[in-house]
C-alpha cells in the first residue's frame, strides 16, 4: 500500500490555518447562539408559567414545532426566506439560538421547579412582592440548577455548527470541504475537523461534568 | 368550642370565624372559631392531621380557606363578605395585613443564595422600604440577640440546623411582626440543639409583646412560654386551658390520651 495516498502530513499542515479560521467562526456561532438560547429559553420558560392558556397553548405549539423539525431544514428554510442583505452568519446565529432556546426552556423549567416550595413560602411569609421573589430568590437558585444543562447544550450546539455549511457560512467544516474540492484531498481536512471538534468539546464536557458534581 | 376572646385587648389580634379548609374531600377545618388576644402566647397541640399547622398556614396565606373569615386586628385578611357573597381580597390589600404577620418554619427555609445578613435585610429593604444601613444595623442587633453575630457573612449552607433556625427567627423579627407564627420550629433539630433555639424564643417571649401562635411537640416549652393551650382534634378545639391546667389536669378524654402519648 502506498503511504502518501492515505495521509499526507504536508496536506494536513497546509489546511490547518484555514481550519483554525473556521474554528473561530464555529466558536463564535456557538457563543452567540448560546447567548440567544439562554436568554430566549428563560423567557419561554417564564411565559410558559403564564396563568392564561392563550399564552401557553400557542407557545407550546411553536416550541414543539421547532423541536420536532430538523435544525438543518430550519436553517435552509429561514435562509431562503430571508432578504439577501442579511448575512448568512447572522441567520445561523439566530436559528441556532432559537432552536436551542426551545431545549433550554425545558432546562429552565426543571431548574425553576427544583427550587423547594419552602423558598416560595418564606418569600410569602416575608411579604416579598412576586417580582422581587423571582429576581432575588427563585431565579438565582434556578439558574444555578441549569448551569450543567446549559453546558451540555453548548457542547451539543458546537457539534451541530457544521450544518451552517448548508447556508454557506464559512465555518470549520465548510473550510475543509472547500479545501477538499480544490485539492481533491478530503481525508486530512475532515480528519482534522473531527479532531479539532474533539479537542474543544471533550475538555468542555469534562468541565460540565465537574460542574454537575460540584452543584449536586 | 366557640369564640373565646380573652381579657386584655378590645380587638383580638387573630380571629377565625367559621373557617373551613378542605384538601380535596378531606375536611381539615370545619367551621372553626377561635381568637387570640393581642400579646397572647397560644400553643396549639393535638395529633398530626388535626389541623394545627393548617391554621398557621392559613394565617400566612400559604393556604386558601374554603369558607369563613380570618381577621387580623379586626381587619379582613384573605376573604370578606360583600353583601351575602364571600369574596377573595386582592393581593394588594392582603399585603398590607400580611406585613403584621411573620412565620418561622420547621425547615428554616433560609435563602441559600444569600449570606446570613442578606437573608435578614432582604425584606426590610424591599418590603418595608428601609435603607440598607438601617436594615443592616437592625439585622446585626438581631443576630446579636440570637447569638449568631460571628456568622453574619456566612452562606446559610455553612450553618448547622440550629444556627439556621436562629437566623430564621432573626429574619422574621426583622420585619417587626405583631404576630409571630412558629411551626414546629424545633422538630427538624438534633435534641441537643433544641435548647438553644428554645432559649432564643423564650427570651423573645419575655422581652417583647409579640402575639405568638405556636405549634410544637415540646410540651415543656409550651408550658413555659404560652399562657393558653388549645387542644385540637379533627379540626376542632376540644379543650382550652392555661398550660398548667392543660398539662396536669386535662378534662377531655382526647386530651388525656394525646398527652399520655406525647409525655409518655
Amino acid at each position: 500500500m502506498n503511504d502518501e495516498s492515505i495521509w499526507s502530513w504536508e496536506t494536513a499542515w497546509d489546511v490547518l490555518p484555514a481550519l483554525l479560521r473556521g474554528l473561530v467562526v464555529t466558536i463564535e456561532a456557538t457563543v452567540v447562539g448560546m447567548v440567544i438560547a439562554s436568554i430566549l429559553g428563560l423567557l419561554i420558560a417564564l411565559a410558559m408559567r403564564a396563568p392564561t392558556r392563550w399564552v401557553r397553548g400557542p407557545l407550546r405549539f411553536i416550541v414543539d414545532f421547532i423541536r420536532m423539525t430538523p435544525l438543518l431544514v430550519q436553517l435552509v428554510f429561514v435562509y431562503l426566506l430571508s432578504p439577501p442583505e442579511i448575512p448568512a452568519l447572522v441567520i445561523g446565529f439566530v436559528v441556532l439560538g432559537i432552536h436551542y432556546a426551545t431545549y433550554m426552556s425545558e432546562v429552565y423549567r426543571a431548574g425553576i421547579e427544583a427550587v423547594p416550595q419552602g423558598q416560595w413560602e418564606a418569600a410569602t411569609a416575608l411579604n416579598l412582592p412576586k417580582a422581587r421573589t423571582w429576581r432575588a430568590i427563585i431565579l438565582p437558585q434556578a439558574i444555578r440548577n441549569t448551569l450543567p444543562g446549559l453546558g451540555n447544550y453548548a457542547v451539543s450546539m458546537f457539534k451541530e455548527t457544521p450544518f451552517l455549511f448548508a447556508i454557506s457560512v464559512v465555518e470549520m467544516y465548510t473550510e475543509a470541504q472547500s479545501y477538499g474540492a480544490n485539492t481533491f484531498s478530503y481525508i486530512e481536512p475532515l480528519t482534522m475537523v473531527g479532531l479539532l471538534f474533539l479537542i474543544v468539546s471533550y475538555p468542555t464536557s469534562l468541565l460540565v461534568r465537574r460542574m454537575e458534581i460540584r452543584l449536586a | 368550642m366557640t369564640t373565646s376572646t380573652s381579657s386584655t385587648g378590645d380587638v383580638p389580634a387573630i380571629e377565625f370565624k367559621d373557617v373551613v379548609k378542605r384538601f380535596g374531600d378531606n375536611v381539615v377545618l370545619d367551621k372553626l372559631n377561635f381568637s387570640v388576644a393581642q400579646g397572647d402566647r397560644v400553643t396549639l397541640i393535638g395529633p398530626s392531621g388535626s389541623g394545627k399547622t393548617t391554621i398557621l398556614r392559613l394565617l400566612m396565606t400559604l393556604e386558601e380557606a374554603n369558607g369563613g373569615l380570618i381577621l387580623i386586628d379586626g381587619d379582613p385578611y384573605t376573604h370578606e363578605y360583600k353583601g351575602q357573597k364571600w369574596v377573595e381580597i386582592p393581593e394588594k390589600r392582603r399585603r398590607v395585613v400580611r406585613n403584621r404577620v411573620g412565620m418561622v418554619f420547621q425547615q428554616f427555609n433560609l435563602f441559600p443564595n444569600m449570606t446570613v445578613i442578606e437573608n435578614i435585610i432582604e425584606a426590610p429593604i424591599h418590603v418595608l422600604g428601609k435603607s440598607k444601613a438601617e436594615a443592616v444595623a437592625r439585622g446585626e442587633e438581631l443576630l446579636e440577640q440570637v447569638g449568631m453575630s460571628e456568622k453574619r457573612d456566612f452562606k446559610t449552607n455553612q450553618l448547622s440546623g440550629g444556627q439556621q433556625q436562629r437566623v430564621a427567627i432573626a429574619r422574621a423579627l426583622a420585619m417587626d411582626p405583631e404576630i409571630l407564627l412558629l411551626d414546629e420550629v424545633t422538630s427538624a433539630l438534633d435534641p441537643e440543639i433544641v435548647a438553644d433555639v428554645l432559649g432564643v424564643l423564650r427570651e423573645i417571649a419575655e422581652t417583647t409583646d409579640i402575639t405568638m401562635l405556636l405549634v410544637t411537640h415540646e410540651m415543656q416549652f409550651a408550658r413555659e412560654v404560652s399562657n393558653r393551650v388549645l387542644m385540637f382534634d379533627q379540626g376542632q378545639i376540644v379543650e382550652e386551658a392555661d398550660p398548667e391546667t392543660m398539662f396536669t389536669n386535662p378534662t377531655h378524654a382526647r386530651t388525656k390520651e394525646f398527652l399520655k402519648a406525647v409525655l409518655g
